[in-house]
């Protein structure tokens, strides 16, 4: 069987997921020029979020197809709140302080949020099952996609969709590009840059919750850790796209994705490459291919559009 | 460029984080303060009580505590008080190394039960040996703890202060192949593991007895146990077509493992050792983890005489977590310690004598009674002599034994 095809679909699937979440770090990079270290624990708390609805706001039994938009609500809620406040009380007193002061504020950030998550959510001490949808896997052609990939597949492109309207088309997309720009001219042409950045923060942190959902129904469970490993993920994504571009940090989730995939099934075929192919080198042969695009392509795959703010 | 080296910093730190993950320590309940008369002898314990892992973690150390409770109850030493001191590794050996560390500078403690994770054991063996303390494991499997790292062709003992009543991948391992071979009649594997200790161990005992009994290995790929995406390989699993998966590793990655390749359209099962004997496990697999197998060591608990009392006692304790695979062993593991205090006692005229650990380690060697499991001893290397393993599998969203039996080389 050729199962290239059931490779690119499951490499792609994890790679819209690393793209929603690259987006989060790559909007907040592009505008405060900060590495948001705690979005992924954004991301996290989003999942719990949607959980929280469905666990102890919806009514025991209701159908997944009701509670899902409303979970979907609740789980952006939950982020956004936490990624304004996390703003506001954390980055804001920071912003004309050195660079390194926030990015390890961002370190303390995430850890403190995995904590609060362990500490005080019932059961999170361990994995918590997430909701799942029912019905068999689709059969395309000798590709199969999981009813729980669905959401993925229909949230991710009109996520994408929606982003890329905003900033092109509305005035604050564009109060946002021209304080990515030059946050002092902005702020002279009467952009209130403070809220923009309160902007950035939300889209980012609702986008990710949107990826949690995601995350939940494909995998099933929630737990406190989530953000962790996926959050470095999606910035290496939103770097290996060019980080500050939106376009490129989807596109570097699909492509880092697809590379992972790709390395788990194929590598190990490759005569004396046996050791190397297993899933457990994954993760290297990722960091191999962004070295390798930092090599020929310094401002990564499309490009940051802030690169003349050195 | 600031931004720039900015951002290769942080790559490098993101990489970095990678390989390392969480860390920290965190102390568990418990202490060590002496109160009331006589004397307080504690009895450690080291398992992981948060992440993953804690299900089976908090089973042993509730178990221990039952065990502890009761032998103060039962006023088993005269004269001495039996406290526990639980603390938590986080599954993670480095935690595992402070821990020793602890608990070997805490004067009162003369035994420690656990860890659950063989790699974990290996950093800490060699502290508690330094100390002369005592250290029983109710999980380990890995056969190099007790008959040293060329146990296949010379068995030595390296360290004669650590003890287990878990059985070993040696016997585990063959003892699945056994059963999937000649009783689930499977003939062609695909084997997984997490490249730890215990998974990666088992996960070759097993392909060497499947291959030497005629079946086929038809692939093998080893998982990160970091992510939960194992998409890529349930399509390898698929396209291998393999009728039976053996995975060696822990429930936290074989529940999700086990759905994924089922959700790519392979409807096999998922074949595991005891670190996949959790409840769990069939939480995180779903309902197609219908027919999943796990070995586990000892007769099932519930079924034994012996351990209706323990079940019975841990229930009306009250514990908030479930006792897991290992509750019974860690009980039968702290009640070792017990018997080996009682006896250090009981030839030092009722008293501690000044060298307890080095006394506790010796008498360890021959203790010997009925615990939960079944008889409960140590051959020469520090391994239980109850050889019993029995297969579970998955019915009706719990484990239900199919088959006990003790494996012959």
């Amino acid at each position: 069987m050729n199962e290239l095809p059931q490779q690119l679909v499951n490499g792609l699937l994890l790679g819209s997921m690393y793209g929603l979440v690259a987006i989060g770090y790559t909007m907040v990079y592009g505008i405060v020029q900060l590495i948001n270290f705690a979005h992924g624990e954004i991301f996290m708390v989003g999942g719990f979020g949607a959980l929280t609805v469905y666990l102890y706001v919806l009514p025991d039994g209701t159908s997944l197809w009701v509670a899902l938009p409303l979970m979907l609500i609740g789980g952006i809620i939950v982020a956004i709140l936490v990624a304004v406040g996390a703003e506001r009380f954390a980055y804001r007193p920071l912003r004309t302080a050195p660079r390194l002061a926030p990015l390890i504020t961002a370190i303390g950030l995430s850890l403190a949020l995995q904590q609060a998550v362990w500490a005080w959510y019932p059961d999170a001490r361990s994995a918590i099952t997430f909701p799942q949808i029912d019905g068999g896997p689709f059969e395309i052609g000798s590709v199969t996609i999981q009813t729980g990939d669905i959401f993925l597949l229909v949230a991710a492109p009109i996520s994408m969709a929606i982003l890329a309207y905003f900033v092109m088309k509305t005035r604050t997309g564009r109060g946002m590009q021209a304080t990515a720009q030059d946050p002092d001219t902005a702020k002279l042409m009467g952009i209130n840059t403070d809220r923009i950045i309160v902007v950035a923060f939300a889209l980012g942190a609702a986008f990710a919750a949107v990826g949690a959902v995601a995350y939940g129904l494909k995998y099933g469970e929630v737990q406190f850790r989530m953000g962790f490993i996926l959050g470095l993920k999606a910035f290496t994504a939103a770097v290996l796209g060019g980080i500050g571009n939106i376009y490129g940090a989807m596109l570097g989730g699909l492509v880092l994705g697809v590379a992972e995939a790709l390395s788990t099934a194929y590598i190990s075929d490759i005569p004396g490459m046996d050791q190397f192919g297993s899933q457990s080198w994954a993760n290297v042969w990722a960091f191999v291919l962004l070295i390798l695009v930092l090599l020929f392509r310094p401002q990564g795959l499309l490009g940051e559009r802030v690169a003349d703010r050195a | 460029m600031r931004q720039r080296s900015l951002i290769a910093i942080t790559a490098a730190l993101a990489a970095g984080a990678l390989t390392l993950t969480a860390c920290g320590s965190r102390d568990g309940d418990g202490g060590s303060d002496s109160s009331g008369g006589g004397t307080t002898v504690v009895i450690g314990v080291d398992a992981p009580l948060t992440g993953d892992l804690s299900a089976l973690g908090l089973g042993i150390k509730n178990s221990v505590d039952l065990a502890v409770k009761t032998a103060n109850k039962e006023k088993f030493v005269e004269g001495v008080t039996f406290k526990i001191e639980a603390l938590d590794d986080q599954a993670q050996p480095s935690s595992g190394q402070q821990n020793a560390t602890k608990l070997v500078a805490n004067k009162d403690v003369l035994g420690v039960v656990g860890p659950l994770n063989s790699n974990i054991a290996e950093s800490m063996q060699k502290v508690f040996d330094d100390a002369n303390l005592v250290e029983v494991s109710p999980a380990n499997t890995n056969p190099a703890l007790t008959q040293g790292p060329d146990w296949q062709t010379k068995k030595e003992r390296p360290y004669k202060s650590y003890f287990r009543t878990a059985t070993t991948d040696a016997i585990q391992g063959p003892f699945a192949a056994q059963y999937v071979y000649n009783d689930a009649k499977k003939k062609k594997v695909f084997v997984i593991d997490d490249k730890k200790t215990y998974g990666a161990g088992l996960a070759a005992t097993f392909s060497a007895e499947f291959k030497k009994l005629g079946g086929q290995v038809v692939g093998t790929e080893h998982i990160d146990p970091e992510t939960k995406d194992f998409s890529a390989v349930a399509t390898k699993v698929k396209s291998s077509g393999a009728d039976v998966v053996y995975y060696g590793g822990e429930y936290p990655q074989a529940g999700p493992l086990s759905k994924q390749i089922k959700a790519a359209g392979a409807n096999i099962p998922l074949v595991g050792g005891d670190g996949i004997y959790s409840a769990d496990f069939i939480k995180l697999a779903g309902a197609t983890a219908t027919g999943d197998l796990a070995t586990s060591v000892g007769a099932p608990v519930e079924e034994l005489p012996s351990a209706k009392e323990f079940v019975a006692n841990y229930k009306a304790e009250g514990y908030k977590e479930a006792y897991e695979a290992y509750g019974g062993y860690s009980y039968d593991s702290a009640w070792a310690i017990i018997e080996a205090v009682k006896k250090v006692v009981d030839d030092n005229n009722g008293e501690l004598p000044e060298d307890a650990r080095a006394k506790v380690t010796e008498a360890m060697q021959g203790v010997s009674f009925d615990g939960v499991t079944g008889k409960v001893s140590f051959d020469e290397f520090g391994d239980a002599t109850n050889k019993q393993l029995t297969v579970y599998s998955v019915e009706n969203g719990a484990w239900k034994p199919a088959k006990s039996g003790t494996y012959e080389g």
